[in-house]
Protein backbone atom coordinates (compact mmCIF):
# COMPACT_ATOMS: atom_id res chain seq x y z
CA UNK A 1 0.00 0.00 0.00
CA UNK A 2 2.87 2.37 0.64
CA UNK A 3 3.40 3.72 -2.84
CA UNK A 4 5.74 6.62 -3.48
CA UNK A 5 3.98 9.94 -3.77
CA UNK A 6 3.70 10.76 -7.48
CA UNK A 7 5.22 13.92 -8.92
CA UNK A 8 2.72 16.70 -8.44
CA UNK A 9 4.61 19.71 -9.79
CA UNK A 10 6.92 20.69 -12.58
CA UNK A 11 5.27 18.29 -15.05
CA UNK A 12 5.07 20.76 -17.91
CA UNK A 13 8.61 21.94 -17.31
CA UNK A 14 9.91 18.40 -17.32
CA UNK A 15 8.08 17.65 -20.57
CA UNK A 16 9.38 20.79 -22.24
CA UNK A 17 12.95 20.20 -21.11
CA UNK A 18 12.74 16.78 -22.71
CA UNK A 19 10.85 17.50 -25.90
CA UNK A 20 11.92 20.98 -26.95
CA UNK A 21 15.60 20.18 -27.70
CA UNK A 22 14.46 17.13 -29.67
CA UNK A 23 11.92 19.18 -31.59
CA UNK A 24 14.50 21.84 -32.33
CA UNK A 25 17.06 19.29 -33.50
CA UNK A 26 14.54 17.49 -35.72
CA UNK A 27 13.42 20.76 -37.27
CA UNK A 28 17.00 21.69 -38.10
CA UNK A 29 17.57 18.23 -39.58
CA UNK A 30 14.42 18.54 -41.69
CA UNK A 31 15.45 21.94 -43.00
CA UNK A 32 18.98 20.74 -43.79
CA UNK A 33 17.67 17.64 -45.52
CA UNK A 34 15.34 19.71 -47.69
CA UNK A 35 18.07 22.22 -48.52
CA UNK A 36 20.68 19.65 -49.55
CA UNK A 37 18.26 17.11 -50.94
CA UNK A 38 16.01 19.39 -52.97
CA UNK A 39 17.02 23.00 -53.37
CA UNK A 40 20.75 22.58 -54.03
CA UNK A 41 20.26 19.86 -56.71
CA UNK A 42 17.54 22.00 -58.26
CA UNK A 43 19.78 25.04 -58.44
CA UNK A 44 22.53 22.89 -59.96
CA UNK A 45 20.11 21.42 -62.53
CA UNK A 46 19.07 24.87 -63.66
CA UNK A 47 22.68 26.08 -63.83
CA UNK A 48 23.69 23.07 -65.95
CA UNK A 49 20.70 23.46 -68.24
CA UNK A 50 21.40 27.10 -69.04
CA UNK A 51 25.12 26.62 -69.44
CA UNK A 52 24.54 24.79 -72.74
CA UNK A 53 21.37 26.58 -73.74
CA UNK A 54 21.14 28.07 -77.23
CA UNK A 55 17.99 30.18 -77.28
CA UNK A 56 17.95 30.77 -81.04
CA UNK A 57 18.31 27.08 -81.82
CA UNK A 58 15.50 26.18 -79.47
CA UNK A 59 13.32 28.90 -80.95
CA UNK A 60 13.87 27.61 -84.47
CA UNK A 61 13.08 24.05 -83.41
CA UNK A 62 9.85 25.20 -81.79
CA UNK A 63 9.02 27.26 -84.86
CA UNK A 64 9.45 24.28 -87.14
CA UNK A 65 7.20 22.22 -84.87
CA UNK A 66 4.48 24.75 -85.64
CA UNK A 67 3.40 25.81 -82.16
CA UNK A 68 3.71 29.56 -82.70
CA UNK A 69 0.99 31.72 -84.19
CA UNK A 70 3.14 34.81 -84.82
CA UNK A 71 5.77 33.04 -86.91
CA UNK A 72 4.91 30.21 -89.28
CA UNK A 73 7.39 27.39 -90.03
CA UNK A 74 9.92 28.33 -92.77
CA UNK A 75 8.67 27.41 -96.22
CA UNK A 76 5.02 28.13 -96.76
CA UNK B 1 -7.81 14.31 5.67
CA UNK B 2 -9.76 16.28 3.13
CA UNK B 3 -11.64 13.21 1.99
CA UNK B 4 -13.09 12.35 5.37
CA UNK B 5 -14.19 15.92 5.89
CA UNK B 6 -15.93 15.95 2.55
CA UNK B 7 -17.43 12.52 3.17
CA UNK B 8 -18.78 13.41 6.61
CA UNK B 9 -20.48 16.44 5.07
CA UNK B 10 -22.33 14.54 2.36
CA UNK B 11 -22.13 11.04 3.87
CA UNK B 12 -25.74 11.00 4.78
CA UNK B 13 -28.20 12.17 2.20
CA UNK B 14 -29.98 15.25 3.51
CA UNK B 15 -33.20 14.47 1.66
CA UNK B 16 -33.42 10.85 0.64
CA UNK B 17 -36.89 9.91 -0.48
CA UNK B 18 -38.75 12.30 1.79
CA UNK B 19 -41.05 14.96 0.43
CA UNK B 20 -40.58 18.70 0.68
CA UNK B 21 -43.23 21.39 1.16
CA UNK B 22 -43.44 23.99 -1.56
CA UNK B 23 -44.92 27.38 -0.66
CA UNK B 24 -48.13 26.13 0.83
CA UNK B 25 -49.37 24.62 -2.42
CA UNK B 26 -48.75 21.08 -1.40
CA UNK B 27 -45.87 18.67 -1.40
CA UNK B 28 -43.56 17.86 -4.29
CA UNK B 29 -41.95 14.51 -4.46
CA UNK B 30 -38.20 14.76 -4.95
CA UNK B 31 -37.20 12.36 -7.69
CA UNK B 32 -34.02 10.38 -7.50
CA UNK B 33 -32.47 12.05 -10.50
CA UNK B 34 -32.77 15.48 -8.89
CA UNK B 35 -30.59 14.51 -5.95
CA UNK B 36 -26.78 14.58 -5.93
CA UNK B 37 -25.58 11.48 -7.73
CA UNK B 38 -22.50 9.31 -7.70
CA UNK B 39 -20.56 8.81 -10.91
CA UNK B 40 -17.04 7.66 -11.79
CA UNK B 41 -15.39 10.38 -13.88
CA UNK B 42 -11.73 11.13 -14.25
CA UNK B 43 -12.28 14.87 -14.22
CA UNK B 44 -14.51 14.76 -11.12
CA UNK B 45 -12.43 12.74 -8.65
CA UNK B 46 -14.59 13.41 -5.57
CA UNK B 47 -18.29 12.85 -6.36
CA UNK B 48 -21.04 14.52 -4.41
CA UNK B 49 -22.07 11.39 -2.52
CA UNK B 50 -20.31 8.23 -1.48
CA UNK B 51 -21.06 5.09 -3.40
CA UNK B 52 -22.59 2.91 -0.68
CA UNK B 53 -25.57 4.63 0.88
CA UNK B 54 -26.94 1.88 3.14
CA UNK B 55 -24.05 0.78 5.34
CA UNK B 56 -24.10 -2.71 6.79
CA UNK B 57 -23.29 -3.23 10.45
CA UNK B 58 -19.69 -4.12 9.68
CA UNK B 59 -19.33 -1.02 7.52
CA UNK B 60 -20.91 1.15 10.20
CA UNK B 61 -18.43 -0.04 12.80
CA UNK B 62 -15.64 0.54 10.30
CA UNK B 63 -16.77 4.09 9.80
CA UNK B 64 -16.71 4.60 13.56
CA UNK B 65 -13.18 3.24 13.67
CA UNK B 66 -12.24 5.65 10.88
CA UNK B 67 -12.98 8.56 13.20
CA UNK B 68 -10.04 7.54 15.34
CA UNK B 69 -6.39 7.30 14.42
CA UNK B 70 -5.85 5.92 10.96
CA UNK B 71 -2.62 4.21 11.94
CA UNK B 72 -4.74 1.55 13.62
CA UNK B 73 -6.48 0.65 10.36
CA UNK B 74 -5.22 -2.41 8.54
CA UNK B 75 -4.70 -2.42 4.79
CA UNK B 76 -7.88 -4.43 4.17
CA UNK B 77 -9.88 -1.98 6.25
CA UNK B 78 -8.48 0.92 4.28
CA UNK B 79 -9.49 -0.80 1.05
CA UNK B 80 -12.95 -1.51 2.50
CA UNK B 81 -13.35 2.17 3.39
CA UNK B 82 -12.28 3.10 -0.15
CA UNK B 83 -14.83 0.77 -1.66
CA UNK B 84 -17.55 2.27 0.54
CA UNK B 85 -16.86 5.69 -0.92
CA UNK B 86 -16.01 4.77 -4.48
CA UNK B 87 -17.32 2.26 -6.96
CA UNK B 88 -14.38 1.96 -9.37
CA UNK B 89 -10.78 2.96 -8.87
CA UNK B 90 -9.14 5.23 -11.39
CA UNK B 91 -7.38 2.29 -12.97
CA UNK B 92 -10.67 0.44 -13.34
CA UNK B 93 -12.63 3.35 -14.76
CA UNK B 94 -9.91 4.31 -17.22
CA UNK B 95 -9.29 0.91 -18.73
CA UNK B 96 -10.10 0.63 -22.42
CA UNK B 97 -12.96 -1.28 -23.90
CA UNK B 98 -13.04 -3.49 -26.97
CA UNK B 99 -15.21 -0.95 -28.75
CA UNK B 100 -12.55 -0.13 -31.30
CA UNK B 101 -13.13 -3.45 -33.04
CA UNK B 102 -16.77 -2.59 -33.68
CA UNK B 103 -15.73 0.85 -34.86
CA UNK B 104 -13.21 -0.51 -37.37
CA UNK B 105 -15.71 -3.12 -38.53
CA UNK B 106 -18.35 -0.45 -39.07
CA UNK B 107 -15.87 1.70 -40.96
CA UNK B 108 -14.95 -1.10 -43.35
CA UNK B 109 -18.58 -1.99 -43.84
CA UNK B 110 -19.63 1.50 -44.82
CA UNK B 111 -16.59 2.02 -47.01
CA UNK B 112 -17.52 -1.20 -48.79
CA UNK B 113 -21.12 -0.08 -49.26
CA UNK B 114 -19.87 3.21 -50.65
CA UNK B 115 -17.66 1.33 -53.07
CA UNK B 116 -20.65 -0.64 -54.35
CA UNK B 117 -22.63 2.56 -54.79
CA UNK B 118 -19.74 4.12 -56.73
CA UNK B 119 -19.48 1.10 -59.03
CA UNK B 120 -23.19 1.19 -59.74
CA UNK B 121 -22.94 4.93 -60.48
CA UNK B 122 -20.06 4.39 -62.91
CA UNK B 123 -22.14 1.84 -64.82
CA UNK B 124 -25.61 3.34 -64.78
CA UNK B 125 -25.37 7.07 -64.12
CA UNK B 126 -22.34 8.62 -65.78
CA UNK B 127 -22.13 9.29 -69.52
CA UNK B 128 -19.06 8.75 -71.69
CA UNK B 129 -15.78 10.60 -70.96
CA UNK B 130 -14.76 13.52 -73.20
CA UNK B 131 -12.90 12.82 -76.48
CA UNK B 132 -9.72 14.29 -74.96
CA UNK B 133 -9.11 10.96 -73.22
CA UNK B 134 -8.74 8.91 -76.42
CA UNK B 135 -5.30 7.53 -77.30
CA UNK B 136 -4.88 9.52 -80.54
CA UNK B 137 -5.78 12.73 -78.80
CA UNK B 138 -3.38 12.00 -75.95
CA UNK B 139 -0.55 11.25 -78.38
CA UNK B 140 -1.07 14.58 -80.13
CA UNK B 141 -1.25 16.26 -76.74
CA UNK B 142 2.08 14.81 -75.61
CA UNK B 143 3.73 15.74 -78.90
CA UNK B 144 2.53 19.31 -78.61
CA UNK B 145 3.77 19.53 -75.02
CA UNK B 146 7.22 18.33 -76.11
CA UNK B 147 7.22 20.83 -78.98
CA UNK B 148 6.44 23.63 -76.57
CA UNK B 149 9.29 22.47 -74.28
CA UNK B 150 7.08 22.11 -71.21
CA UNK B 151 9.31 22.02 -68.08
CA UNK B 152 12.57 21.44 -69.95
CA UNK B 153 14.88 21.65 -66.90
CA UNK B 154 13.56 19.10 -64.42
CA UNK B 155 10.10 18.06 -65.58
CA UNK B 156 8.26 16.79 -68.63
CA UNK B 157 10.47 17.72 -71.59
CA UNK B 158 13.62 17.09 -69.58
CA UNK B 159 12.83 13.38 -69.85
CA UNK B 160 12.62 13.44 -73.68
CA UNK B 161 15.66 12.90 -75.84
CA UNK B 162 15.23 15.41 -78.71
CA UNK B 163 18.16 14.02 -80.71
CA UNK B 164 16.95 10.44 -80.85
CA UNK B 165 13.25 11.27 -80.61
CA UNK B 166 12.57 8.91 -77.74
CA UNK B 167 12.19 9.01 -73.98
CA UNK B 168 15.44 9.14 -72.08
CA UNK B 169 16.44 5.92 -70.40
Amino acid sequence: MSLAKPAMRGLLGKRLRFHLPIAFALSVVAAAAFKYGVTEPRKQAYADFYKQYDATKEFNNMREAGIFESVRPTGK
Amino acid sequence: MLATRALSLVGKRAISTSICVRGGHGVAKVDDYALPAYFDRRENPLPDVQFVTELSAVQKSLKEKEKGSWATLSNEEKIALYRISFKQSFAEMNEGTKEWKSVIAGMFFFIGMTGLVVLWQRKFVYGPVPPTFESEWKEKEVQRMLDMRINPVEGFSAKWDYENKEWKK
